[in-house]
């Protein structure tokens, strides 16, 4: 397979003259996920902020045909997308599905559940910028352990969100389905892989991208891609992928590069004190532990 | 060639209707009492009598968020619902008619929980008469499965482009079996001809953004253009069920049907299989020499303003059954009758009569009542004017 | 450069010209992001090694490399600067954009 980097991916742009905020990660993602699929594709994304950014009548920021859907429904307006192109006989078509982290793993689990459990012929990308930001940065179910949000103050009483990420790319793994992956967009080369792979794969496939958000997380908006590395190389988010039922680690760091200043980068963090910052990383090796030891690497 | 007729049920005849207009994709989710609909349209499917891909959604909002994803590449997308499902789905609905998808669906008409019951009336739908969808009423099993093949003609032709729903009352139509005449698929394929690609499709030849953001500068004009052309809808609905009439010789006289209504004095208006009990209502009062009339409303998205209006020219009192209750107000098709109604110079006097709700028969008895004190308030007679039917109790 | 281009759009006289339901043609830009920077990216193409990390991590896709020198479409460079932060051999200045 060509190796995919910035020398041998297209120059052409698919996803273009959108209006989301200068430096975010999420749209980094879109725009590289679309040069892989191509003009072929078909986007469905619900309501959030790439749908709030692309489709303002008359400014149309999708070069390809692209739809938003209702907010629960990405995974089934693509299932029907792609059901609708195969009764029609057209062929040589990528259906994609397009969704924030609460529109995966909160309001549309259930259709992305319904979607995979039907195998549809879809991509699925979960851009994960860990809350609600088209709203005004609330928690969502992937909002880490410690985060402040505008839903989970941090105050005397409470930390942030007192709850765990949610572990979707497990719980996607475990339908069964033919492919997943876990992405950042600090290693932009191992994303354009793993949607090239997604688009390679019959039925189902699932990545779920790390996108740093600057205007919900607080920090200047030209460290998007390194906050992105970053949270990689500190062991606070994984690279993997789930194929032909095994669970494969990409990246086994030797060492990890410090969580607190990960963290402490953030204003969203900035609250944390060092017994946060101490469990936080405790979480952290736990699941390490448990990856090297089931998972291939 | 002889017709086929067959012994079926409501929904069955629905699910051979469906079966006649050749649907690409099949997506629903089981609830009483739509599940024979959907049963036996995936025995189609599995037998290869219907060449269609049936997708097995987790929900109700899926059902119709699939059907949306079917139609918007401009393929042919059948669903259908009842009741709590109609309602899950509900935040999809102007979705589609926004984008003004051609999706038809099969609402089986079903009491709306707390309290829980299963039973027919039309509460469901009457929520939805917002949603931009046209709302079809039917009467029986045959006008049940003509009807599908008729909404997915209107619902593509170029003009309207705009989803339809038709409405079956719950078990009282959807599990009583009826001889049903069964038309030739080759007719069927000339009068409902293969989906041509609609301008709003999503193609590779032509590739779109679907299901937009419109700000304060143009959301109103997109709104206006789809209430225009739903109001223009109204001619296509008369002119397609003519054709239709004229092709398998059974006409449902397009928005409403009035019966007896030359020398009425007195009418009553229906929705649904309630018009069939009038019916035989009506015939009794007619032979005793009473001037009563009935007129079926067909279709309540568009509304027939004009055509209720001419044909409620010169009676003087009419009375509305509606199987639903606006909580805190009237029966729904009792309020906008009256809206149309104040367009005439004579406005005639009106009531309303609320039941069936939850089940509850509506008796031949009830009817009979129903056209007395229309006669009774047409005198003077103090009357409540919204009255309720067959109630067990004192209220 | 190889970048979409906005085309010019006016308000449709009536009511018949506005789109058939909730949808519009794709590739349709009617308006530039131009107006949003307060700083803008600038490429010394004498020390630029043309490695194209640029290219790669802008999220607008504003830098082309189509040419034999990379080219920044200033209409869409919302001049985030991640571009600079990573370029490896500092060839990308953020000016002060002067208004």
């Amino acid at each position: 397979m060509l190796k995919l980097n910035a020398h041998t991916i297209t120059n052409k742009e698919y996803f273009y003259g959108h209006k989301a905020c200068g430096g975010c990660g999420e749209s980094l993602a879109l725009r590289h996920a679309m040069k892989i699929l191509g003009e072929n594709s078909f986007a469905a994304l619900p309501a959030g902020c790439m749908a709030a950014v692309s489709f303002i009548y008359p400014n149309m920021a999708f070069t390809t045909n692209a739809m938003i859907t209702p907010f629960a429904a990405t995974a089934s307006v693509a299932s029907g997308i792609a059901a609708g192109l195969k009764a029609l006989g057209i062929e040589n078509t990528q259906t994609i599905g397009i969704a924030g982290d609460g529109g995966t793993a909160d309001i549309g689990f259930q259709a992305l559940s319904g979607a995979i459990d039907r195998n549809a012929d879809i991509i699925f990308i979960t851009t994960d910028n860990e809350a609600y930001m088209n709203t005004g940065i609330q928690k969502s179910g992937l909002t880490p352990y410690g985060t402040k949000t505008t839903t989970s103050p941090a105050g005397e009483n409470l930390p942030g969100s007192i709850t765990q990420k949610k572990n979707m790319f497990e719980i996607v793994a475990a339908h069964g389905i033919t492919y997943a992956a876990t992405a950042s967009v600090g290693y932009i080369e191992d994303f354009l892989k793993k949607v090239q792979k997604a688009k390679d794969t019959k039925g189902t496939s699932y990545i779920q991208v790390f996108v740093p958000c600057p205007t919900g997380w607080g920090y200047p908006a030209n460290e998007t891609v390194s906050l992105a590395k970053a949270v990689v190389d500190s062991g606070l988010w994984y690279l993997a992928e789930y194929e032909n039922g095994e669970f494969m680690l990409n990246k086994n760091p030797k060492e990890f590069t410090s969580a607190k200043d990960y963290l402490k980068k953030q204003s969203r963090f900035k609250h944390l004190n060092d017994a946060d910052i101490e469990y936080i990383e405790e979480q952290r090796d736990k699941k390490w532990e448990i990856m090297r030891r089931k998972w291939n690497y | 060639m002889s017709k086929q007729k067959k012994f079926i049920c409501g929904d069955d005849a629905v699910a051979e209707g469906v079966r006649l207009a050749r649907p690409h994709v099949i997506s629903a989710y089981p609830i009483t009492p739509q599940t024979i609909t959907v049963e036996r349209l995936a025995e189609y499917v599995e037998e290869g009598s219907l060449k269609a891909e049936y997708l097995h959604v987790e929900s109700e909002h899926s059902a119709l968020s699939c059907a949306i994803g079917v139609s918007s590449v401009g393929a042919r997308a059948f669903t259908a619902t009842s009741s709590q499902g109609l309602l899950y789905m509900a935040e999809a609905l102007p979705y589609a008619s926004g984008a003004r998808l051609p999706i038809v669906m099969m609402n089986a008409n079903r009491s709306i929980a707390t309290p829980w019951n299963i039973y027919g009336d039309q509460m469901d739908a009457m929520f939805l008469l917002n949603s931009g969808w046209i709302q079809y009423y039917v009467e029986d099993a045959q006008e049940a499965m003509d009807m599908m093949i008729q909404a997915y003609r209107l619902a593509e032709t170029k003009e309207v482009m705009t989803p339809v729903m038709v409405n079956i009352d719950g078990f009282v139509l959807t599990h009583t079996y009826e001889l049903v005449e069964i038309p030739e698929q080759s007719l069927v394929d000339e009068f409902l001809p293969p989906i041509s690609m609609p301008e709003n499709s999503m193609s590779l030849e032509s590739p779109k953004s679907l299901c937009i953001s419109a700000g304060n500068d143009t959301n109103m004009e997109f709104n206006m253009k789809q209430h225009f052309d739903m109001l223009n809808s109204e001619y296509f609905i008369e002119a397609i069920d003519k054709e239709f009439g004229d092709k398998f010789g059974r006409y449902y006289n397009g928005m409403l049907e009035g019966i007896n209504m030359d020398d009425a004095e007195i009418a009553l208006i229906t929705t649904g299989t309630v018009t069939g009990t009038t019916r035989v209502v009506l015939k009794k009062l007619r032979k005793e020499g009473k001037k009563v009339g009935l007129i079926k409303l067909r279709v309540l998205r568009p509304f027939p303003v004009e055509k209720l209006a001419e044909v409620l020219k010169g009676v003087k009192a009419v009375g509305v059954i509606d199987k639903n209750i606006s909580f805190g107000y009237e029966g729904t098709v009792f309020t906008n009758v009256n809206s149309a109604l104040s367009t005439m110079e004579n406005m005639p006097k009106t009531m309303n009569f609320i039941g069936g709700i939850g089940g509850r028969d509506i008796t031949k008895e009830d009817i009979e009542i129903a056209y007395e004190k229309l006669f009774e308030f047409l005198q003077g007679e103090k009357i409540e004017r919204v009255q309720y039917m067959n109630v067990r109790c004192d209220y | 450069m190889d970048r979409p281009k906005v085309k010019g759009w006016s308000y449709p006289k009536s009511i018949d010209q506005f789109p058939m339901g909730s949808t519009c043609k794709s590739d349709h830009l009617t308006s530039i992001n131009a107006g949003w920077r307060t700083v803008k990216p600038v490429i010394d193409q004498e020390v630029c090694i043309n490695c194209l990390k640029c290219f790669l991590v802008c999220p607008d896709g504003a830098i082309d490399k189509s040419s034999k020198e990379l080219e920044i479409d200033y209409d869409f460079c919302k001049g985030c600067g991640i571009c600079a932060f990573e370029c490896p051999v500092n060839a990308i200045k953020m000016i002060e954009e002067v208004k």
